[in-house]
């Protein structure tokens, strides 16, 4: 069995080479070596994970090479990066598997390849950067990552979506670049790129008192770029533009999927990196908290602005990112487990909700603003169910993925003075505020129309694909809802092996 | 006063705010791009004086005898440049095209007014 | 009151409602189509005046001096605690930097304890580096390449081909620039240089002949199925080469590596780096040719 600890590797160097491989084939070719990929590699994670929950340690480290951790580069997992990267599989499979469809119209047909080959290196940078043991590794596939995803946003036909790319790489780069200041100031003072080495210099230097102050600087460097690139709150700005105008299976990928990859990579670098007592000490949490529930709140009130569907639902990504901030900012393991869950119910529902959306404006010719989606449920029967399945999941519904977070916050938030309050009242708000946009929207697409505004009807069939996707997920969402325990306490076990092994 | 011997590094921090008040603020992509550059330098500056110690060689060792490992300089920070170099480039040619696109199509580079354009577009739609 | 509420909110739900309209103005009279559109007309332009003001106002300049000179004071402050410049005693020169310099030659076969470096200790950094090379390669691809059935538009561009100074100067000069580009790329572990900068003396060499003899008999030479193929190829012998070194390098597979480190200072020695550094030089040259090319002409061809 011991063949298993090979397979974070293989899924890695895989997911490149299927990347080189797509570069040399034909469109047909090159989709199917993506799902295959998918499939293949989601199964691997699969058995990783199992793997680890039956062995003792539930940990593994896999060297990169001939030699040890402070010479060699080394790629670790424990419970929570193979489960991550199952999640992120499934929901890139079912994303592109729903969307397929609106691919096809949406990305010229020359360019085809090219989708398929970004979603391979975009795979590739993902489970890269779940199962990394380095700092710098991980910041060379967060490059991979943002170049992929940006093409993927850039291969939509109109000029918009070149406007967005651009928007969005503007942001990237203003994150990558904190970040890598960010490495290089920590590599400076402790000498070290590997993450348990690294750890182990950071406790010593602060219990000594020795260069706290660049440190701190550092630290806040790396986690204040991270936390742009993933899109918290005064940095949101990117996100209805991108999420609005890309084809929905790439607005599926970007926002259920590597913004939660980032977010991720920043939970490993608080715990494996900066360790949690040190991290708990900086202060740093408390910005997280407080931009965490101003990106709530702030998220709420532009979904509640805006009169186009698919940047009301991007603007309630800002706001569900800023949930899993303020989780992170609250410090304690179970805040930090809603965050984890709150990360899982998320990218579970976004790109179902955006794949129901393009389902839905596709019965008026593709426009998004409420006024012509009006009583379109009645014109698409099966994108209108996932639609308001993936609602209630936001608004928090119980039964519905997104009931278990927003359950754990509340429990969690009580003890810690005047931050109970502060995060119990945000949450109040921000729930009613979801309720007000997500029910709008759910009136308005169930609302018979108005007779003078009589439309000419156009002909649109749902694919078979798109059907059975949307379904799926909905499914998935209610299953997910319901049996929450499981997940639950694979992410306590994993977050003690965060916590304690080194 | 540590700043008059670290004057390397002082000067590449100042590089990096430079570049980094472009990228954040020029409202002109070129601009921008400029200032992404201008970052990187500023880190690769800071990368290769962490690495230079005082009196050392490069880290280019005999073929034959004994290496004492002392009296070279440190090759770690040299491979890190190396890799900043080829995302920097990366990153500037991937900006450059998507300019290109832009400019095609707007006739200009001022984003201010491409996104007040591109607003137009999409309510006279 | 009640009334008027309850109309504001069917109108929000309808989604008729604009925000942003109703902040700035009364609300508007009912008009016309015709009159609506040139309203948006003017508040367009209204809007775009007020983005040009926006721009050359000072408050903005200042408010960047200001982001700067604070951005700049902070990681100064950062650096004034730093470890001090040329000293030999920082935290970097630690355990690792004296087993890279001292044991990198013997274990790893290579001279210039850099390639070492990149190539074997810390290889899986360099792999995700020519892929962030590859993923640029096709993202400038998509962007800017043109189909091939549309014709080329012929520019008013300058070409030298009929100069006698330059094209003879470049006649001269490609094969010295080729040919010290495979020498840098071949003695990557003898000495300063290896794949990333033989790789672009190469694609500079290139790049150089294709400005002078212009694109059309660059592209007959050196033509575009080459350059996927090498790139290709090339990836493809990387990957490969380094998954066989990440499964023979734990134990618990049970294979030994089968490759040795050889004599150092030969020229064939360092076992995988120099087919690693040939391959990565190829993948530079044809990525920095192509983003000429592409740049240049809109395809590659």
């Amino acid at each position: 069995m011991d063949f298993i600890m090979n397979l974070p590797f293989v899924t890695i160097v895989l997911s490149l080479f299927s990347a080189v491989i797509c570069f040399a084939m034909k469109d047909k070719k090159a989709r199917f070596v993506s799902y295959f990929l998918l499939i293949t590699s989601g199964i691997m994670s699969a058995l990783v994970l199992l793997y680890n929950l039956n062995s003792e340690t539930g940990y593994f480290v896999y060297r990169m090479g001939h030699y040890d951790a402070p010479i060699g580069n080394e790629i670790s997992a424990g419970l929570l990066e193979p489960a991550f990267l199952l999640l992120f599989e499934v929901v890139m499979f079912l994303s592109l598997a729903g969307g397929s469809q609106h691919i096809m119209q949406d990305v010229k047909a020359e360019k085809h390849k090219y989708f398929c080959i970004m979603v391979n290196l975009t795979h590739a940078a993902l489970a890269a950067l779940c199962y990394t043991n380095d700092i710098f590794t991980g910041y060379v596939f967060i490059e991979i990552c943002t170049i992929a995803s940006c093409s993927l946003l850039m291969l939509t036909k109109r000029t918009r979506a070149l406007v967005a790319a651009t928007r969005y790489m503007i942001f990237s780069l203003i994150g990558s670049s904190l970040v890598l200041v960010g490495i290089i100031l920590l590599y400076s003072i402790t000498g070290h790129l590997l993450f348990p080495q690294l750890f182990s210099t950071i406790q010593g230097l602060w219990t000594t008192g020795e260069y706290t102050f660049p440190l701190t600087i550092a630290l806040g460097l790396i986690v204040s770029g991270l936390a742009i690139k993933s899109g918290m709150f005064p940095f949101h700005f990117w996100m209805p533009d991108t999420y609005g105008t890309a084809t929905p299976a790439a607005s599926g990928i970007l926002s259920g999927v590597i913004s939660k990859a980032y977010i991720f990579l920043l939970l490993k670098i608080i715990f494996r990196v900066i360790g949690y007592e040190v991290f708990l000490d900086s202060k740093i949490q408390y910005v997280l908290f407080i931009f965490g529930i101003c990106g709530m709140i702030v998220g709420s009130v532009s979904a509640i602005k805006t009169n186009n569907i698919r940047f009301m639902i991007a603007y309630s990504s800002a706001a569900q990112i800023g949930y899993i901030y303020m989780g992170l900012g609250l410090g304690t393991k179970g805040a930090i487990i809603a965050a984890l869950f709150q990360v899982v119910a998320h990218s579970l529902t976004k790109p179902m909700l955006f794949l129901s959306a393009s389902g839905l404006s596709d019965t008026v010719g593709g426009r998004h603003d409420f006024a012509s989606i009006r009583s379109s449920a009645h014109n698409n029967k099966i994108a209108a169910i996932s639609y308001s399945a993936g609602a209630l999941s936001m608004v928090g519904i119980p039964i519905f993925a997104g009931f278990i977070p927003k359950l754990l916050f509340s429990t969690s938030a009580f003890g810690h003075g005047i931050q109970t309050y502060l995060m119990l009242i945000a949450l109040a708000i921000s729930t009613i505020l979801n309720v007000l946009y997500f029910l709008r929207t759910l009136i308005n697409i169930y609302s018979p129309a108005k007779v003078e505004l009589e439309r000419k009807t156009i002909t649109f069939k749902n694919s078979v694909a798109f059907s059975v996707i949307v379904l799926i997920m909905s499914a998935v969402n209610i299953a997910v809802g319901l049996h929450s325990q499981p997940i639950i306490s694979v992410f306590e076990k994993g977050l003690e092996l965060f916590i304690n092994i080194r | 006063m540590n700043l008059l011997i670290n004057y390397e590094e002082v000067t590449s921090m100042a590089l990096f705010a430079i570049g980094f008040t472009m990228l954040v603020f020029s409202r002109n992509i070129m601009k921008k791009i400029l200032g992404l550059n201008i970052v990187d330098t500023g880190v690769y500056l800071f990368l290769a004086s962490m690495g230079y110690i005082e009196g050392n060689l490069t880290p280019i060792v005999p073929s034959t005898g004994d290496v004492n490992a002392l009296e070279y300089i440190n090759p770690i920070p040299q491979g890190l440049v190396l890799t900043g170099i080829v995302v920097s480039v990366s990153f500037s040619a991937l900006m450059l095209a998507l300019t290109v696109r832009l400019y095609k199509k707007y006739r200009t580079l001022n984003l201010d007014k491409i996104y007040e354009m591109c607003r137009k577009e999409d309510e006279l739609e | 009151m009640k009334n008027k509420f309850s109309s504001l909110l069917k109108e929000w739900y309808e989604g008729n409602l604009s925000f942003d309209d109703r902040m700035n103005s009364e609300p508007e009279k009912v008009t016309t189509i015709k009159e609506e559109s040139e309203k948006k007309e003017i508040r367009i332009v209204k809007d775009v005046e007020n983005a040009e003001q926006k721009l050359t106002s000072k408050g903005y300049k200042f408010f960047s001096v200001i982001f700067c000179v604070i951005l700049a004071v902070v990681l100064i402050g950062t650096v004034n605690f730093m470890p001090l410049f040329a000293d030999n005693n920082t935290p970097t020169t630690n355990e690792v930097y004296e087993h890279y310099v001292g044991e990198g030659r013997d274990q790893t076969g290579a001279v210039n304890t850099v390639a070492g470096m990149i190539l074997d200790y810390r290889a899986f950094d360099t792999l995700g580096e020519s892929f962030v090379l590859f993923t640029a390669t096709c993202a400038v691809l998509l962007l800017l390449e043109q189909s091939k059935n549309k014709p080329i538009k012929k520019r008013e561009t300058f070409t030298f081909s009929n100069d006698p100074i330059v094209c003879t100067v470049v006649k001269i000069l490609t094969p010295i620039i080729i040919v010290f580009g495979i020498y840098v790329l071949f003695n990557g572990h003898l000495s300063p240089g290896g794949g990333f900068s033989g790789g672009s003396v190469l694609g500079a060499g290139f790049i150089l002949f294709a400005m002078a003899y212009g694109e059309d008999n660059a592209a007959k030479i050196i033509k575009p199925s080459i350059i996927r193929v090498i790139t290709i190829c090339s990836l493809s012998f990387y990957c490969l080469a380094k998954s066989y070194s990440f499964f023979t390098g734990n134990e618990f597979n049970g294979i030994h590596s089968i490759i040795t480190p050889g004599t150092p200072g030969n020229i064939v020695s360092g076992g995988l780096i120099l087919p690693l550094n040939i391959a990565v030089g190829f993948v530079v040259c044809c990525t920095m040719y192509s983003f000429y090319m592409i740049f240049k002409r809109g395809r590659l061809d």
